[in-house]
């Protein structure tokens, strides 16, 4: 059994699974019944002065039959009194001392600011997270996003904030932005504990083509939202491992986490706790059962002890595309005791890649007819050998010095563990896009005229 | 008018539950959504009637369902009858890549029903409102089956004028008259046929019998001339007088005629194995014949109906008899007592007590009309031989398909021989 607690800014959590300020942690009651399903923390629907909300709110991104794998809303901060948030959040931290209540905050001045963090910090939140990400509504009114997107405003809150602050100060950060590091470096050069991210991304998922409306319909109008769900986790990811490289202090981590796996890649690239809410917005809180059993069951598998060894596994993995290894190359392989014969593979290689994978028994002139481009001698009549296959039916054939190694065909494959990328390396050394450049190699053949007069060399 | 009013309250037919309902459009999408989009499919490989299966069903994924529709009305413009009574089981859904993965294949014929039955009712225009002007061409379609019934609907799309005559005051043939109440009911049939007949220029003259003369006659009025007069009378095998039913025509009765009852049959005997005794017999013990068993005189292994047919009627109730050929029948007076049969595994023979004997042995040809055309040959089986691939006669104008060519076969291969013919037809005209 590995331990799942982290510390997070000095303060312990039974495990990494926190809720994410949103619906699922609108007030006291609801929280308690997630801390009774075995989320470790809960940051608070953000509090600030009630507002008033619209109806419809969310609308979703389906696909093929997935129901939700992308949520946008238009909902704004709390509608309740902070004055009723408080009490419940007094009650919730007398009753559960071993879990983690974060106060998420978004105020407008710095009166403002101070009196609600006294307050907060009066009925025992443990943490605070400043909401400058809400990409929606709040920020028409300079907050939210609007203070997430301007690195020097949010310096002067954070500052403001840390005059008064006695618990830790998380700064949860807008994705809405062209470098996520620049507000993530603000918020540390205004002494912020640590940030979160990502909050939601900007969005309108779809449009009512009969009322001429984007979705959530509102009358007969609509408005951007926050997108977030399964659909914005490669955004939230690569934020994430951004900030990771340039952020000293800890991360929270945010973005269509839906189970233990994510929750690990989270983890793995630099948070050292994440927050969830469109999965249980969807499934409820009994989801994280399968996330602490999951995490549990991967750290035993890995040897590690502690949730907290996972913690940026993978950040110095993560590079720029020119420190990647040039000589690294990979082929496919199909397997044809599991091959069912869709020919997925083949399609997508014709159109979307390549044009090497072949189907067995076709002369030059039916292989022209489709796309290929380059005629392999000997194209290899592989039988097909999966339990229910039929007689006669044969295999794709990949043709290895053509393929480039791009996973294609093995992403499209429907039967997992069909295609396989086996390793063929180009040579044993490594060598880098950049060392090319360093050492002068990196002109292709090929190219423009200019480029290389530019480089002193006559044109090809 | 097509028949509807043909089809009077009180059939028996009207007591029986559909096998696969319409789909709703949630059911549609998600076993839409279930199909992987095969290039070059095997279940297209497998249909006889070349639908782009995979297409049509991306296009209901994506509730393109008109453009769904069109996909398979292009191929086979009997689709939505097709989608209830084909043998999917061993055509399309029998070639399903999920089959070799040991999933259960996609629906295709539920989702092939869904898609007609839905773009047809969203906008019954759709294929007419695209038909070609007219040629002035004129085709005679001798029965309005399913094998005339396609080829006059592509031929009118073609904008030529067609003529149906049908000796039935019914039109549709097996899709209306013979085709199993659970897999198509007679009036769902029968909207199919008024479909068709929407389609272009198309008159229907029900009740009307096609003799020699009239077939010279044709000759000489039309342009071109399409046979698709199915097959003739249920063979009995010489088991006459009253209790001894033809298959096709009790059928028949079950579907039109509202005085059939079964209330006096506690057996009834079913003599043969292939699909039309398996359905028989399956709609005998539906409709309540505590006792219903079908008399083969091989064994099952050897039948030649289908296999997940007889699982479905045995579910229901029907035993199946093996080795055991008719010899004649017993009677109590006038009244039917029971069927002698030879065994065939062993000396001696067994008689079988029952109230009812249906003849599901297979139908005679209809080789007089054929033959009334000059040039129309048949071969030895009695068939009309055609060209495979444009369905023409020995007679250039004189063209066949359907169930008096392929000697019975199912909806879609008629509809298949319709298509084909009606494309050679129209690429006649034009060289000309």
């Amino acid at each position: 059994m590995a331990d799942l607690s982290i510390d997070f800014c000095g303060v312990k959590s039974p495990n990494p699974f926190w809720l994410a300020s949103a619906p699922p942690t609108n007030t006291g009651d609801q929280i308690k019944r997630a801390f009774d399903a075995g989320w470790g923390g809960a940051v608070w629907k953000t509090l600030g002065n009630p507002i008033v909300n619209t109806s419809s709110r969310f609308g979703a991104v389906n696909y093929g039959s997935t129901r939700m794998m992308g949520l946008n809303n238009i909902e704004l901060i709390t509608d309740r009194p902070l004055e009723v948030n408080l009490r419940e959040m007094a009650d919730v931290k007398k009753n559960y001392q071993e879990h983690v209540v974060v106060a998420s905050l978004m105020v407008d001045t710095k009166a403002e600011w101070h009196e609600i963090v006294h307050k907060v910090q009066d009925v025992g939140a443990d943490l605070l997270e400043l909401n400058f990400g809400c990409p929606h509504g709040m920020c028409e009114r300079g907050m939210g996003s609007a203070v997430g997107a301007e690195p020097e405003v949010l310096e002067t809150i954070v500052g403001w904030v840390m005059e008064v602050a006695k618990v830790p100060v998380i700064v949860k950060l807008t994705p809405n932005v062209g470098d996520i590091t620049v507000p993530a470096l603000a918020a540390l050069e205004a002494g912020a504990d640590a940030v979160s991210l990502i909050n939601t991304v900007k969005s309108i998922v779809g449009v009512d083509l009969d009322r001429m409306v984007p979705y959530p319909v509102v009358g007969d109008a609509s408005s951007n939202g926050g997108y977030c769900g399964p659909a914005v986790k490669p955004i939230a990811l690569h934020m994430l491992g951004q900030v990771a490289h340039v952020f000293p202090k800890p991360i929270s981590g945010i973005g269509g986490i839906s189970n233990w796996r994510d929750a690990a890649e989270f983890m793995a690239l630099g948070a050292t706790g994440v927050q969830v809410c469109t999965a249980v917005m969807h499934y409820g809180y009994r989801i994280v059962e399968d996330m602490i059993e999951g995490l549990n069951d991967f750290l035993d598998d890995k040897g590690m002890a502690s949730a907290m060894d996972l913690v940026g596994k993978a950040v110095p993995q993560y590079k720029n595309w020119g420190e990647l290894d040039m000589n690294y190359h990979v082929v496919a392989d199909i397997d044809p005791k599991s091959c069912i014969g869709c020919q997925l593979c083949v399609v997508a290689c014709m159109d979307g890649s390549h044009q090497c994978i072949h189907i067995p028994g076709m002369d030059d002139t039916e292989k022209k007819r489709r796309g290929h481009v380059v005629f392999p001698k000997n194209v290899p009549n592989i039988a097909a050998t999966a339990a229910g296959a039929k007689a006669g039916a044969r295999v794709p054939w990949v043709h290895e010095e053509q393929c480039v190694g791009c996973n294609l065909c093995q992403l499209v494959c429907p039967v997992e563990g069909t295609i396989t990328m086996r390793e063929q390396r180009k040579a044993p050394e490594s060598i880098t896009w950049n060392e090319r450049v360093m050492a002068g190699t990196d002109l292709v053949p090929g190219g423009l005229d200019a480029t290389r007069k530019a480089r002193g060399l006559d044109a090809e | 008018m097509s028949g509807l009013d043909e089809l009077p309250a009180g059939r028996l037919e009207e007591r029986m539950k559909e096998k696969a309902p319409l789909y709703s459009r949630g059911e549609a999408i998600t076993e839409a959504n279930r199909c992987i989009y095969c290039a070059d499919a095997p279940c297209v490989e497998a249909c006889p009637s070349d639908i782009d299966i995979p297409t049509f069903i991306h296009k209901i994924s994506t509730e393109n369902v008109r453009g769904s529709a069109r996909t398979i009305f292009a191929e086979n413009l009997l689709g939505a009858s097709c989608a209830q009574v084909c043998p999917v089981e061993v055509l399309c859904a029998g070639s399903c890549v999920y089959n070799t993965w040991g999933r259960p294949p996609i629906e295709i014929g539920r989702l092939q029903r869904y898609a007609t039955t839905t773009a047809l009712t969203q906008d019954p225009a759709l294929l007419s409102r695209k038909k070609r002007p007219a040629t002035g061409k004129k085709i005679a379609c001798i029965g309005a089956g399913p094998a005339s019934l396609a080829a006059a609907g592509q031929l009118a799309l073609d904008g030529h004028s067609v003529t149906l005559f049908e000796k039935r005051r019914v039109p549709g043939g097996l899709n209306v008259t013979g085709v199993a109440p659970y897999k198509l009911f007679a009036r769902d049939a029968l909207a199919e046929v008024e479909f068709i007949l929407a389609l272009g220029d198309i008159e229907l003259k029900t009740g009307v019998e096609v003799d020699d003369a009239a077939a010279k006659r044709l000759l000489t009025d039309y342009d071109a001339v399409f046979i698709g007069i199915g097959l003739g009378p249920d063979s009995l095998l010489g088991l006459l007088g009253e209790g001894v039913v033809g298959a096709t025509a009790l059928i028949e009765q079950l579907k039109l005629d509202p005085t059939l009852t079964f209330d006096d049959v506690r057996t009834a005997l079913v003599v043969g194995g292939g699909n039309t005794a398996v359905d028989i017999a399956h709609e005998l013990v539906l409709l309540g014949v505590p006792d219903v068993r079908m008399i083969y005189r091989k064994t099952e292994s050897v039948m030649t109906g289908y296999a997940h047919e007889l699982v479905a009627a045995r579910k229901h109730g029907v035993r199946l008899v093996e080795n055991r050929a008719p010899l004649d029948v017993v009677r109590d007076g006038d009244k039917l007592a029971g069927l002698r049969t030879q065994r065939m595994d062993a000396e001696g023979e067994q008689i079988f007590p029952c109230d009812l004997v249906v003849m599901a042995v297979g139908q005679s040809r209809l080789t007089g009309l054929a033959a009334a055309f000059e040039g129309v040959q048949l071969d030895d089986k009695g068939r009309v031989v055609v060209d495979e691939a444009t369905c023409r006669t020995g007679n250039a104008k004189v063209y066949a398909g359907g169930d008096c060519v392929n000697g019975g076969k199912e909806v879609v291969n008629a509809a298949q021989h319709g298509k084909l013919a009606a494309a050679a037809i129209s690429a006649s005209f034009g060289a000309q």
